[in-house]
């Protein structure tokens, strides 16, 4: 459908472009999510991100849910990009746009996105440390 | 038959390689895979959960593996 847009890329997200690509002259409002890396985790600080994907399932799994979105609510396009590769602090990972008539369903879809993706989608992170690395959510 | 499973994040590193070759009865079912995956690689019981993903769909435990399914185990996700 070319009202989804679906990206997996080891090089910088162009925010601007995804916005350029989301905006419509039929859209009342437009939602974005950018998820940007954080200088610590529960007090720790973080020195990088690492991300990994299994990207043919990836990919999949995201289309998955942009169509999802459109299922549940009257959206016009839905944009998710995600980052792989190593990311510095301040770098953004995800990015989430969402256009719709109204602005209710743009911004349920949008968090239903995000919240979907972390829960579904095969990508992982491994946070590095000064004293070491970690693979989020791997162990209880 | 034999089949290979595709290593991703932490499973990797309990591999100590992207992908792992395994020799399964005809019939196996996820839940055989896993249990096999456990007895060989005992620190993936370790993790908080882990699924099995089949031609890049998530399986259910009493799907039944095929010879050139490409198979891969996707240990806790993270993304975003």
């Amino acid at each position: 459908m070319n009202n989804i847009q679906i990206l997996l890329s080891a090089e910088s997200l162009n925010i601007s472009s995804c916005i350029d690509w989301i905006m419509s002259p039929e859209s009342g409002g437009i939602d974005v999510f950018i998820g940007t890396v954080r200088n610590a985790t529960k007090g720790k600080a973080v020195l990088k991100l690492d991300f990994e994907a299994y990207e043919p399932m990836a990919l999949s799994e995201m289309e998955k849910i942009a169509q999802q979105a459109f299922a549940k609510w009257p959206v016009q396009k839905v944009l998710i990009h995600h980052r792989t590769g190593a990311l510095q602090v301040g770098e953004v990972p995800v990015v989430i746009a969402v256009s719709a008539a109204h602005r209710d369903a743009a911004f349920d879809a949008c968090r239903y996105i995000i919240d979907t993706l972390k829960q579904t989608v095969p990508i992982w992170k491994k946070e590095a440390f000064e004293d070491g690395e970690v693979w989020v959510a791997a162990h209880p | 038959m034999k089949i290979n499973v595709l290593a991703f994040g932490v499973a990797k590193e309990i591999f100590e390689s992207s992908q792992v070759s395994l020799e399964l009865t005809n019939d196996a079912t996820i839940y055989n895979l896993k249990y096999l995956l456990e007895q060989q690689y005992p620190r993936l019981k370790q993790l908080a959960s882990y699924m099995i993903a089949v031609n890049n769909e998530y399986a259910l435990p009493g799907d039944t593996i095929h010879e050139r399914d490409e198979i891969a185990i996707i240990p806790p996700v993270s993304g975003g």
